[in-house]
């Protein structure tokens, strides 16, 4: 599904020109509007999943998108825990989502040993 | 380490930028740093009709903020996050951050505020965010986010985005309360959520909400109101506002799909077999807003609780000083008001700054004062009173706390 732009505002006006740049999120390229962050591009593009949870591997996507929740957290040139929300999108960026990670030493609670799960 | 800035100014939001400003004014060697990639903070997405019909448009007032910070001579840094702060010894600041180290004999602090969660089940499904994250998407970055939308949670805030995502054709479902919880509160009861809305009646966009409101001062008529709410809404903007309705949970497996919904009594309980799925693929979750203290807790300041000003927030004077030497509040952080309130205040701040340091352009006490009554008389006149003690708890803060 595709969300795309808010190209025509009645009060902001016509959406401003902007150059246009590549980029990539897990492997698909994508095109992105010069001077937007990671998560706005991704979402014109009508991509909301960003990571799975390390633990859970439920997905996440942007909660507050100021930077705080660190819900829309990505890995960018092989930095991982960057905020996509506060981060501008460059021209041949390689974003990665997040995924599950082996969680060798957490102890299983009863409510997930009972079989009633 | 670089040590070459009177005052370094973290948060380039109305206060910021207004304070930074003003203290470059001054003759002070001034640094601007933001963690976002646009300058103006908050300010960016607000989009809002004044009372004479002119459009408040936060990216021009923004912009015109920028301008007068960099005429005055500030150097500004965007992208930058500011991880530490630190007293040394000689009554200065270490100010860690993304970009290296700074040592300041000033520090301001213009963090802003951040948004309150009201979690229910299903929230972290794509596609739920804070109702400021809509805002920005819709109105800095110009993303659609989504179809059709849920906002759970009733507030002047909550109002204010909804009509700036209607403004941009975004569709909305209904607007419901959050389910009654310990984290919720009075954001969940019907009589609490109206009486908090009656406050902000001349913001009603239609007369018969305007004047409706009126006749609900009266507090039988209030209940009558409530007993007699429709369960479907009142439409406002298009969209119904559903006073006698909460949110359960959100559904959807990979993302949103909808949310489940059920009426409830004016005092906030579920109505058993009245709950039904609203289809949607958005959902903005409206909590309120609570000052960001992290910095100022990391740097030691002593703290008051302060519901009014919406939270927990560092003890400072109206000159806007902390109880720490040389570092200093503005905007939000210090309690919860209008972007104007908080220009004003960095005005202050800026000013005052520049005073104790006897910059070279340094204000008198006077004009000192005078920012400061500035700050009292935009109060007085804003359109949006988040709170109505907002004044007289401030007035308490700085009469017992700086002596």
């Amino acid at each position: 599904m595709s969300y795309g732009r808010i190209e025509h505002h009645p009060v902001l006006g016509p959406l401003p020109p902007a150059a246009t740049l590549s980029f990539s999120f897990d492997g698909n390229n994508y095109k992105a509007r010069e001077g937007e962050s990671v998560a706005a591009a991704l979402l014109a593009n009508g991509v909301r999943t960003l990571r799975l949870h390390e633990e859970h591997g439920s997905p996440r996507g942007i909660y507050c998108n100021i930077g705080h929740c660190m819900e829309c957290r990505v890995t960018i040139s092989g930095i991982t825990g960057v905020r996509s929300c506060l981060t501008q999108v460059k021209n041949g960026m390689d974003v990665r989502s997040g995924t599950v990670l082996p969680s060798p030493f957490r102890q299983t609670t009863e409510a997930e040993r009972s079989p009633s799960l | 380490m670089n040590a070459i800035y009177d005052l370094i100014v973290v948060g380039a939001g109305p206060a910021g930028l207004a304070a930074a400003g003003s203290a470059a004014q001054a003759g002070l060697k001034v640094l601007l740093l933001d963690e976002f990639m646009k300058l103006g903070g908050r300010l960016l997405g607000q989009l809002h009709q004044e009372p004479g019909g002119a459009w408040w448009n936060g990216i021009r007032e923004a912009e015109l903020l920028v301008l007068g910070a960099q005429e005055a001579g500030a150097d500004i840094a965007t992208g930058v996050s500011v991880t530490g702060l630190e007293r040394t010894d000689n009554n200065g600041w270490t100010l860690w951050t993304t970009q290296g180290c700074y040592r300041t004999p000033f520090v301001l602090l213009a963090t802003g505020a951040a948004e309150s969660a009201n979690p229910l089940p299903g929230w972290t499904l794509p596609g739920v965010m804070s109702i400021g994250a809509a805002q920005v998407m819709t109105n800095v970055q110009r993303v659609r986010v989504g179809n059709r939308g849920v906002v759970i949670g009733m507030s002047v805030l909550a109002m204010a985005i909804m009509s700036e995502l209607r403004l941009a054709g975004i569709e909305l479902a209904a607007i419901v309360l959050p389910p009654g919880n310990a984290l919720s509160g009075k954001d969940s009861n019907p009589e609490a959520v109206l009486d908090s809305l009656l406050r902000f009646a001349n913001l009603a966009p239609n007369a018969m909400l305007k004047y409706g409101a009126k006749f609900l001062q009266n507090s039988m008529l209030r209940n009558l109101a409530l007993n007699l709410y429709p369960k479907q809404g009142i439409r406002m903007l298009d969209v119904p506002l559903q006073l006698r309705r909460c949110a359960i949970e959100i559904v959807g497996r990979d993302a949103v799909e909808g949310v489940l919904v059920a009426d409830i009594t004016p005092r906030g309980e579920p109505i058993a077999g009245s709950e039904r799925v609203v289809e949607a693929d958005f959902v903005c979750i409206a909590g309120g807003l609570y000052p960001l203290v992290e910095l100022a807790a990391v740097a030691g300041c002593p703290f008051r609780y302060v519901p009014e000003l919406g939270g927990h927030v560092p003890v400072h004077g109206e000159n806007m000083q902390t109880l720490l030497p040389g570092l200093y509040v503005a905007g939000n952080i210090t309690g919860v008001e209008s972007a104007k309130v908080a220009i004003a205040q960095g005005r202050v701040a800026g000013l005052s700054i520049a005073f104790s340091a006897a910059a070279e352009k340094a204000p008198g006490e006077a004009e000192i004062k005078d920012a400061m009554e500035q700050v009292k008389l935009t109060r007085h006149e804003a359109l949006i009173q988040f709170h109505p003690d907002i004044a007289r708890s401030r007035a308490k803060l700085y009469q017992i706390e700086i002596v």
